[in-house]
């Protein structure tokens, strides 16, 4: 199934602010199993430096499937990875960290027995011992609130406490590619501005971003891109104001009748 | 007065935490010298100086601490990394034998005593390393049945193998530990004593400065969730296999002191009762925290050897007949009694009888979580 662009023309986000138009992510036709089940069929995508781009889709369309795919969790059985100009389709998720991909995994998974200095150190595994300090501070100067908390431990964080956390943590590895997995899930609407108001800051900042999210709206709002994902295919893409005018899009997606 | 010998107290309480806390491979060697001396001393005091003379307490001391190895080591695998491994007692065996083929009339060798210990640490760090690697990537439950069944097979290939294991009756005549201008000998407990106090002080503070490293941290992280540890640049693989031979190695130191000081292996020595002591000890003592693992092995292994023994004894010794009591052989009763205190442990006190801070913060930060929620929620609807 071939994607439908919405923009005549070249898709891409020519003349997108923020993006340089150098690929530094790219999925080639990339089919991703779970065992016997097919859940990636062919995805096509393609993020370049400085962009947000924002997966969108229903339950089980596959957008987590292609970040666990993109961060080495998960390897494609067929298609490429490229990452950075390297085929990182084989590569090991831990060894991915090291090459610029960071990862907020869905649910947070936050290491709740640590304080939340140990998981920001933590994030920092693949840095060099002497610059951790350096990056924490970082880190809490972008999440205030994480700074409040330093001693206390992950698990007694409140939901959007752990997202921020989740996503520091992430942050910690300076990433050039930071794949962020549903960060407004469960979350209070105002926290859910706070997080999208720290993502756009962190973009801001020259980290490119891919973002899976429910929350089309909310993610096309500060996306540059998106890519509208159905059981495995992506089905439609485009600059996410035109995503966000889409009819098909606002009937599936933004809640509009 | 009473608030201020409260306030004195607390007071250096402070200080010495303090100076645990800036100096600790040096308070694990004070602590470990100040044990050292004290536990002599206690064997002579009533009530203990009835059970026995000091000389078998030293000497039990000295077999409580190769427990107390193989507790620290297990502790690295299950405390730490979350490993559940049901057949640790192989890897004791294989440091055992290891030993006794390096230094007895069976072989026809006699390397050095402190050579032979580093050596059965690493015969058995590599068998944990080829056990490990093909296993490891398999999650709990099922890393828990192929180590409880390396540990049923372990015994039984060193009971078959008569040709080079001299079958069930083992190998005999190991030698004893030579260390210059010190004579051991197995009448003397002393010089046995006084090497377990040093070995155990030495893999105490090596694995402290462990857990508190980079290392420490991650098998931390991986306890804790495997998949976010992965997707933090850690390579759970090798930090899980290295938990595994680290484990494994301090099996072998012990069981290579085990055989010297013994003088003898055979695969009776090694069999799956062993590995659930030294778990019970490890969960008994307190998860993660090595002062609480070495002591909680150091009280079990005390209360089967001699404990319940005299309780046999005591019941022999009374003029009268006590019904069920003068008739039951304690010492057959220690997995009963072992399983009993693993139940009400689990049910009064999870985080074991020492457990390290962090522990007990983990299973109490529930309730904390509930009730910071729930007031939480009482305020929103308040506003």
């Amino acid at each position: 199934m071939t994607a439908e662009t919405i923009t005549s023309g070249a898709p891409g986000p020519a003349g997108q602010d923020g993006a340089t138009g150098d690929v530094l992510l790219r999925l080639d036709d990339v089919h991703t199993y779970y065992g016997q089940i097919h859940a990636l069929k062919g995805v096509t995508i393609e993020v370049n430096r400085g962009e947000v781009v924002t997966l969108i889709g229903a339950n089980g369309a596959g957008k987590t499937t292609t970040l666990k795919t993109v961060c080495g969790l998960l390897h494609p059985r067929q298609g490429t990875v490229t990452f950075d100009g390297q085929d990182v389709s084989k590569t090991a998720a831990h060894n991915l960290v090291k090459a610029g991909i960071g990862h907020a995994p869905e649910g947070r998974r936050i290491f709740s027995r640590l304080t939340v200095l140990e998981n920001l150190q933590m994030g920092g595994f693949t840095r060099p011992p002497e610059e951790i300090d350096e990056d924490v501070e970082r880190i809490m100067t972008l999440f205030p609130r994480l700074k409040e908390r330093t001693y206390q431990q992950g698990g007694t964080l409140s939901g959007g406490e752990q997202q921020m956390l989740a996503i520091g943590r992430a942050m910690m590895s300076r990433p050039r590619l930071l794949l962020l997995d549903e960060p407004s899930l469960g979350l209070a609407p105002i926290l859910i501005q706070v997080v999208f108001e720290t993502i756009k800051e962190i973009n801001a900042a020259g980290t490119t971003i891919l973002l899976v999210e429910q929350n089309a709206l909310q993610a096309l709002n500060i996306a540059h891109r998106g890519y509208v994902l159905q059981t495995g295919n992506v089905v439609l893409t485009g600059d996410a104001a035109e995503l966000r005018e889409d009819e098909t899009v606002r009937k599936a997606y933004l809640g509009e009748i | 007065m009473t608030g201020r010998v409260k306030g004195r107290t607390s007071l250096s309480r402070a200080t010495l935490r303090e100076f645990v806390d800036v100096h600790r491979s040096t308070s694990i060697l004070l602590g470990m010298a100040l044990v050292g001396v004290l536990l002599p001393l206690i064997a002579l005091v009533p009530p203990f100086n009835i059970f026995q003379n000091q000389s078998v307490w030293v000497s039990g001391f000295s077999n409580a601490g190769v427990f107390v190895l193989l507790a620290l080591g297990l502790n690295i695998v299950v405390g730490l990394a979350g490993l559940l491994d049901l057949g640790y007692a192989a890897f004791f065996a294989i440091g055992a034998y290891a030993y006794a083929y390096g230094a007895s009339p069976f072989s026809g060798q006699h390397f050095p005593f402190i050579v032979l210990l580093v050596v059965g640490a690493l015969v058995a760090a590599t068998f944990g390393v080829l056990l490990g690697a093909p296993t490891l990537r398999l999650r709990g439950d099922y890393l828990a049945i192929v180590t409880l069944g390396f540990g049923e097979i372990v015994p039984i290939v060193f009971l078959n193998a008569d040709k080079y294991t001299n079958g069930t009756n083992g190998i005999g005549g190991v030698y004893k530990p030579d260390i210059p201008f010190v004579e051991f000998t197995l009448l003397n407990p002393w010089p046995f004593y006084v090497l377990m106090l040093v070995l155990v002080t030495i893999v105490m503070i090596l694995i402290y400065r462990l857990t508190e490293s980079r290392i420490g941290r991650a098998w931390m992280a991986i306890r804790e969730d495997e998949l976010a540890a992965a997707s933090n640049g850690l390579n759970t693989v090798t930090t899980k296999l290295m938990a595994f031979a680290l484990g494994a190695s301090t099996a072998g130191f012990a069981g290579a002191f085990n055989a010297s000081s013994l003088t003898s292996v055979d695969p009776g020595q090694f069999l799956s009762t062993v590995s659930f002591t030294i778990l019970a000890m490890v969960v008994l003592g307190g998860m993660g925290n090595i002062w609480g693992v070495a002591l909680g092995a150091f009280v079990i292994y005390t209360v089967q050897i001699v404990f319940l023994k005299q309780l046999n004894t005591f019941f022999e010794g009374l003029p009268f007949h006590v019904p069920v009591l003068s008739d039951v052989n304690f010492v057959q009763y220690q997995f009963l009694l072992y399983g009993l205190a693993l139940v009400l442990m689990m049910l009064f006190r999870p985080e074991g009888l020492f457990p390290s801070q962090r522990r007990k913060q983990e299973l109490h930060a529930a309730d904390a979580a509930d009730t910071e929620s729930s007031a939480k929620a009482t305020m929103e609807e308040a506003l």
